[in-house]
Formats: C-alpha cells, sequence, structure tokens
C-alpha cells in the first residue's frame, strides 16, 4: 500500500453512515485522481457523504446535478475544459440507481460520443441514500423496503451494456480491495476516452449486517465468486489478482448470503438460481479472458 | 450587412456571432434548422465551438450546465415538448446561476401532435428561474439573441435566459435581416463561482430550509435587478447599432382608449388591425410585450384591455390576462387564439376590439 499516496480528499464533516464503504471507494478514487479532478454527483450516497451546506468533507470541486444527469453534465464539462486545453479529470461517481436505472440514457449517450471522463458506478444494489429500495441492480432475492417477499429478478447485468459502447477502459473493482481499486483508477486516468469502473460498495444498513463487517463482506462477495474483479483494456479481458485465486475454487455461495439480512427469506430455490447464474458468469469470464468467446 | 433570412437562421447568425464555446443540443422541430446551421458553421471551422450531440433534451441542458460552470459560453436550442423534457434541468440552470442562452421555438403540446405555434410551452417553464423574452420578427429573434448574451452573463443578473420565436410564423418565414459587426458589445465571459480545482467548494449539495431560502431570494433579487440591466443592454444596443426595444413594443397607445395585448407575431398583426381600426373612428393601440419574466410594469390604467392569450393554463385562464389583471388591476377581455397554429388575421383582432367584452374570456373559433 505505500505507493498510495498520504494526502487526504475527503476531511471532516463527512454525514457518511458508519461503515459505509462507499467513503472508502471514494478516498481510494480521489488519491489516485488527485487534486487536478472534479466530481460530478448525481443524486446518491455521495450527496450526503459530502455534508450539508455551507460544509463539504471533500477538498475538490464537487458538482452536484440531478439524478439522471450525471454523465450528461460530465460530457459538457469535459469538452469545456478540453476546449480550454484543460486537462482536469472529471470523474462522474454514481450509485446504482443513478448509473443502471435513470441515469443509463444519459451514460450511454456519453459513451457513445467519447467523452474523455472517468464515470464510476459504486454498487451498494439498491437506492441506499433514500433508505433501501429496490434498483436495478437489487439481486435476486434481496429483501429491500419496496421488495419485501425478496426481489423477483436478476441484477441488471450493467458492465454487458457498458461492454456494448467498447470503452478503451472498463474495470471492476470492490471496496475491500483498495490497492486493487487505485490502480484502476489510475489506470482508467492515464487513458483518453471514456472509461467505467464499476466497484461494488456493500452497505451495512441497506445489506443488513453489523457496520464493522464492511471489509469482511467485500471479502466475501470476490471469494465466492460473487462479484469478479477484472479489467477490460481496449476489448482484452484479465481477472485481477484477487478473484484468479477466487476463481479456481471459489468458497460456497451461502458463505456470502448468511450474513446479510437482505437474503434471510432466501429459499433453497432462490439460493440456487443465484449459484447458477454466478456459475454462468465465471464460465462467461473464463472464456473470454482466454479468448474463446 | 442586409441579408434575407428565417428567424431560425437569424438566431443562429447570432449565436455565432456571440461565439459560444460550447453547444449542446438534439433536435426538435420546428427548431432544428438552428441547431443544423450552428453543426454546419461548426463542421466549416467558421467557429471554434465544441459542438454536443447529445442524446436528449435533458442531457442538452444538463451538459451545458456542466460546460457554463467551467466559465465558458453555452448555448441551446429547443421547442415544445424538448423544452418539458429538460424542465427539470431548467431549475438546476437558473438555481446554480448559469448564464445559459436557449433558443425556443414556441410550439404546441401533444395530444394530439401538433407542430405550430403557442406559448404553453415556454409558460410551463415560469416558475424556473430563466428570463423570458419573446420576440415578433426575424431581425428581433437576430437582435434579442445577441442581446440574451450580454444580458445573462451580467453579473447582476447571472441567469440563463430564454429566447422565443413563434414556431413557423417566424421559425420558417423569410424576412430581411441587418446583421450588426459585434465588436465589443458582449464582453468575455467571466463567471465568478466557475470551477476551480484550487479552490475547491461544494457547488449545490445539500442545504437546509435557511440557507436554501437565501439562495432562492438570492434568484427574485437578480430577477428584479435584471430590468435594470435588460434597459440599460436595450438603450447601449440601440445607441449602437440603431434599433430599439423596450419590455414591451406600444403602436399608438399614448390616446388609446382600448388597447390590444399579444406576444410573439401576432403583436405585428395587431398592429394592423389598430391602423384598421383607427379608420374607423375606433382609438385603438397595440401593445406587444416582450419580456415575460422578470413581468414588466405596464401602464395600461383608464384603458379597455383586449388580451390576446396565444396559451391556456386549464380550469384557470390565459396566463397573460391572469398576469395583467393580476400586476396591473385593470380588467380585460381575454381572447383565447392562435392555439396550436390556428391563424389569426389582422381582421380578426380587428373584430375582436370591436366586439369586445371587457369582462369576459373568448375561445377564438370555437362554436359551442
Amino acid at each position: 500500500m505505500s505507493e498510495i499516496p498520504k494526502e487526504e480528499y475527503i476531511k471532516t464533516c463527512t454525514a457518511a453512515c458508519a461503515g459505509c464503504s462507499s467513503s472508502l471507494c471514494l478516498r481510494y478514487v480521489l488519491k489516485a485522481a488527485g487534486p487536478d479532478t472534479v466530481l460530478v454527483i448525481p443524486a446518491c450516497c455521495t450527496s450526503v457523504i459530502q455534508g450539508v451546506y455551507p460544509n463539504t468533507s471533500f477538498n475538490v470541486p464537487v458538482y452536484n446535478i440531478a439524478f439522471a444527469a450525471a454523465a450528461a453534465c460530465a460530457s459538457g464539462m469535459s469538452k469545456a475544459f478540453r476546449s480550454a486545453g484543460k486537462k482536469t479529470n472529471v470523474i462522474a461517481y454514481a450509485g446504482d440507481g443513478g448509473t443502471v436505472d435513470i441515469g443509463i440514457q444519459a451514460l450511454s449517450g456519453a459513451f457513445e460520443r467519447g467523452t474523455d471522463f472517468l464515470y464510476i458506478c459504486y454498487d451498494n444494489e439498491a437506492y441506499g441514500n433514500t433508505g433501501m429500495q429496490r434498483s436495478g441492480a437489487t439481486p435476486l432475492g434481496a429483501l429491500t423496503t419496496t421488495t419485501p417477499g425478496g426481489k423477483g429478478e436478476f441484477k441488471k447485468d450493467l458492465d454487458r451494456i457498458v461492454a456494448a459502447h467498447n470503452p478503451p477502459y472498463m474495470a471492476t473493482a470492490c471496496s475491500s480491495y483498495p490497492l486493487d481499486l487505485y490502480k484502476k483508477v489510475k489506470k482508467a486516468l492515464s487513458i483518453e476516452g471514456p472509461k467505467f469502473i464499476h466497484i461494488l460498495a456493500p452497505c451495512p444498513p441497506g445489506w443488513r449486517y453489523e457496520s464493522d463487517r464492511t471489509i469482511e463482506m467485500g471479502k466475501l462477495a470476490v471469494k465466492t465468486g460473487s462479484w469478479v474483479l477484472w479489467e477490460r483494456e481496449y476489448g482484452k479481458l484479465t481477472v485481477s489478482g484477487p478473484s484468479k485465486a477466487a476463481m479456481k475454487n471459489p468458497l460456497p455461495l451461502e458463505e456470502y448470503l448468511k450474513g446479510q439480512g437482505r437474503f434471510k427469506k432466501a429459499t433453497p430455490e432462490i439460493i440456487a438460481k443465484l449459484q447458477q447464474a454466478l456459475n454462468k458468469n465465471l464460465e462467461r469470464i473464463r472464456k473470454e479472458e482466454e479468448g474463446i468467446c | 450587412m442586409l441579408i434575407i433570412s428565417t428567424g431560425n437562421k437569424a438566431v443562429a447568425a447570432a449565436v455565432k456571432q456571440a461565439h459560444p464555446s460550447v453547444v449542446a443540443a438534439y433536435p426538435i422541430t420546428p427548431q432544428t434548422e438552428i441547431i443544423e446551421q450552428i453543426a454546419n458553421y461548426v463542421a466549416n471551422k467558421e467557429i471554434e465551438t465544441e459542438y454536443i450531440p447529445v442524446e436528449s433534451e435533458h442531457s442538452a441542458m444538463a451538459a451545458c450546465i456542466g460546460a457554463s460552470v467551467t466559465g465558458v459560453r453555452t448555448f441551446t436550442a429547443t421547442s415544445s415538448h424538448g423544452l418539458l423534457y429538460m424542465h427539470e434541468m431548467l431549475h438546476w440552470a437558473a438555481g446554480a446561476r448559469l448564464p445559459i442562452v436557449m433558443a425556443n421555438v414556441n410550439r404546441a403540446l401533444g395530444p394530439g401532435w401538433n407542430t405550430w405555434a403557442e406559448h404553453t410551452d415556454a409558460f410551463s417553464q415560469r416558475d424556473t428561474g430563466w428570463l423570458q423574452v419573446f420576440v415578433g420578427t426575424v431581425q428581433e429573434a437576430y437582435d434579442a439573441t445577441l442581446m440574451a448574451f450580454r444580458i445573462a452573463e451580467d453579473e447582476r443578473v447571472l441567469l440563463p435566459v430564454m429566447v422565443n420565436l413563434d414556431g413557423f410564423s417566424l421559425s420558417h418565414i423569410m424576412q430581411s435581416l441587418d446583421t450588426v459587426e459585434l465588436g465589443d458589445f458582449i464582453p468575455p465571459m467571466k463567471l465568478p463561482h466557475a470551477i476551480d480545482v484550487n479552490n475547491p467548494m461544494g457547488y449545490g449539495p445539500m442545504t437546509g430550509p435557511a440557507d436554501y431560502f437565501t439562495f432562492r431570494w438570492d434568484i427574485e433579487r437578480s430577477m428584479r435587478d435584471a430590468r435594470d440591466v435588460i434597459r440599460e443592454t436595450e438603450e447601449e444596443f440601440a445607441r449602437r447599432f440603431g434599433r430599439k426595444y423596450g419590455p414591451t413594443e406600444d403602436y399608438l397607445c399614448e390616446d388609446a382608449d382600448v388597447v390590444v395585448v399579444s406576444m410573439g407575431t401576432l403583436g405585428k398583426e395587431a398592429e394592423v388591425a389598430v391602423d384598421i381600426l383607427r379608420k374607423e373612428g375606433i382609438k385603438a393601440g397595440s401593445m406587444r410585450l416582450r419580456w415575460f419574466r422578470p413581468f414588466p410594469d405596464l401602464d395600461l390604467k383608464g384603458k379597455e384591455v383586449v388580451v390576446i392569450d396565444r396559451d391556456y393554463s386549464f380550469g384557470f385562464g390565459g396566463v397573460v390576462a391572469a398576469s395583467i389583471r393580476a400586476k396591473t388591476g385593470v380588467e380585460c377581455y381575454n381572447v383565447i387564439a392562435g392555439l396550436g397554429g390556428q391563424e389569426v388575421t389582422y381582421d380578426d383582432i380587428a373584430g375582436f376590439v370591436r366586439d369586445r367584452k371587457i369582462g369576459e374570456e373568448m375561445w377564438f373559433g370555437v362554436s359551442e
């Protein structure tokens, strides 16, 4: 971890929940990006993490914009900075709701236009900011306040949607593997054009686990193969270190699910479906890495 | 230089001279010609502007907001459903105090689909914090667009400005256009709160009731100051380029017994109607309302007033008539006419005046 700068970009005044993994992600994202950076955020937990006016917990400029508009706003900002000869990093930092649901049109437009920016989706698999309602990223069987019996549909496959836009760089990450995240942000920002990083960000109140288990929860997601760390540069996929080992010999899925209150109503049938989808995903990633698909 | 131009091309010509750094836009009838023309300017390298072909009007305004907050000049154009689709972002633009200029080609709203002129689209944006000006000729479309940048970017205003022109009856008609040598009429844009990575701030974060209240008042204070800025800008425009504008365009109002109040292209029809009525011995005048926000002070005391509304607020009445009643205390004859491009001639308008029933409302062309 010695290569990670000591400089902090999230200071005091943050209004984040205890055990918030998204704050942790943002801490490393900003360390990688450095001070010549502007964050564009839609309605999401980050608008809470930043604190209440007149305070701000960040020491980079943060531009708050309407829920559906982060990628479009960042698009205009990036064009304006570049036309003025400025290299300033423009990072749209949005939750899963603002990405897979209401914001997906703007995301798609910005990627299609080749916008020079980094879009990061930190994914806590629900509308966390407003108290855990279902999003398109909520997994099958998970309890939310709007799926009190457990969600009946699978998580939307955001990565394949973004991949269809052929960005020069895209990657997955997890708050429990900060060095991996740090390196991916660094690499993304060294490349011109639209970049995408999808971070799994466990959420103690939303996923219903004790706040001191956030790191453990992310590690279990990776070790069971529920969340796979990889990066795709110019179309070439490489599985990242922590997931290489996990993919060879994944822990049983139940290890990940059992500690989360949100899966307490998941039946054996639901768990079997989740396991089946997980296996299929791992197989697809293996084949893609080997260049078979 | 004197040329022949459509209303749309006149707007584009003004935008070219104002030279925004970023134009983000989505095409919609009857606005399309404006952004096609700007796209051509960019493609032919006649202007150094970043043209962002966005995927929706919501994104058009979001991209203008993102660009504007870096401190550069921005422009977009839309119409009707496009304007309504970006409605949310109009609040964000005004709330962030960004001097974005937008042309709105006034068009009716579906259903049924109708691409012709009506003012309901713009009036739906009444409370967003945007300044709104309505123009009546191709020349005015050009002049008002130039002045819009200057007014929006004045540090006493720093609010976005919408230039409204009637769909087809102005956007697509050809009239003579006298373009100007702009000189330093529009100074370089200076945004005091432009994003600065060396002075990081949170823009638009969560704000409690007391601070939020202050921000709203700041917008209203600037709206009030905008009246002075508009007047000064229009006076300077007249000094430099010889064409005079004001909050209203008045025609034979001073000695008039009855005044027709209208907006947009119907104002020119009303002037011809006034000439006809004067020959009949009716002392009529025409007052074309140019600025809708900030709403001007109107002197209508002692006059009979006929208000033509090319809009309607369902369950209530015409928006312009309601505004005039509320602001002046003067009663009027409210004619609802021209909706969805309905043809309204000077003869029709003369008829409204002859048959006026002060205190009543009449829907032109609707049989009971």
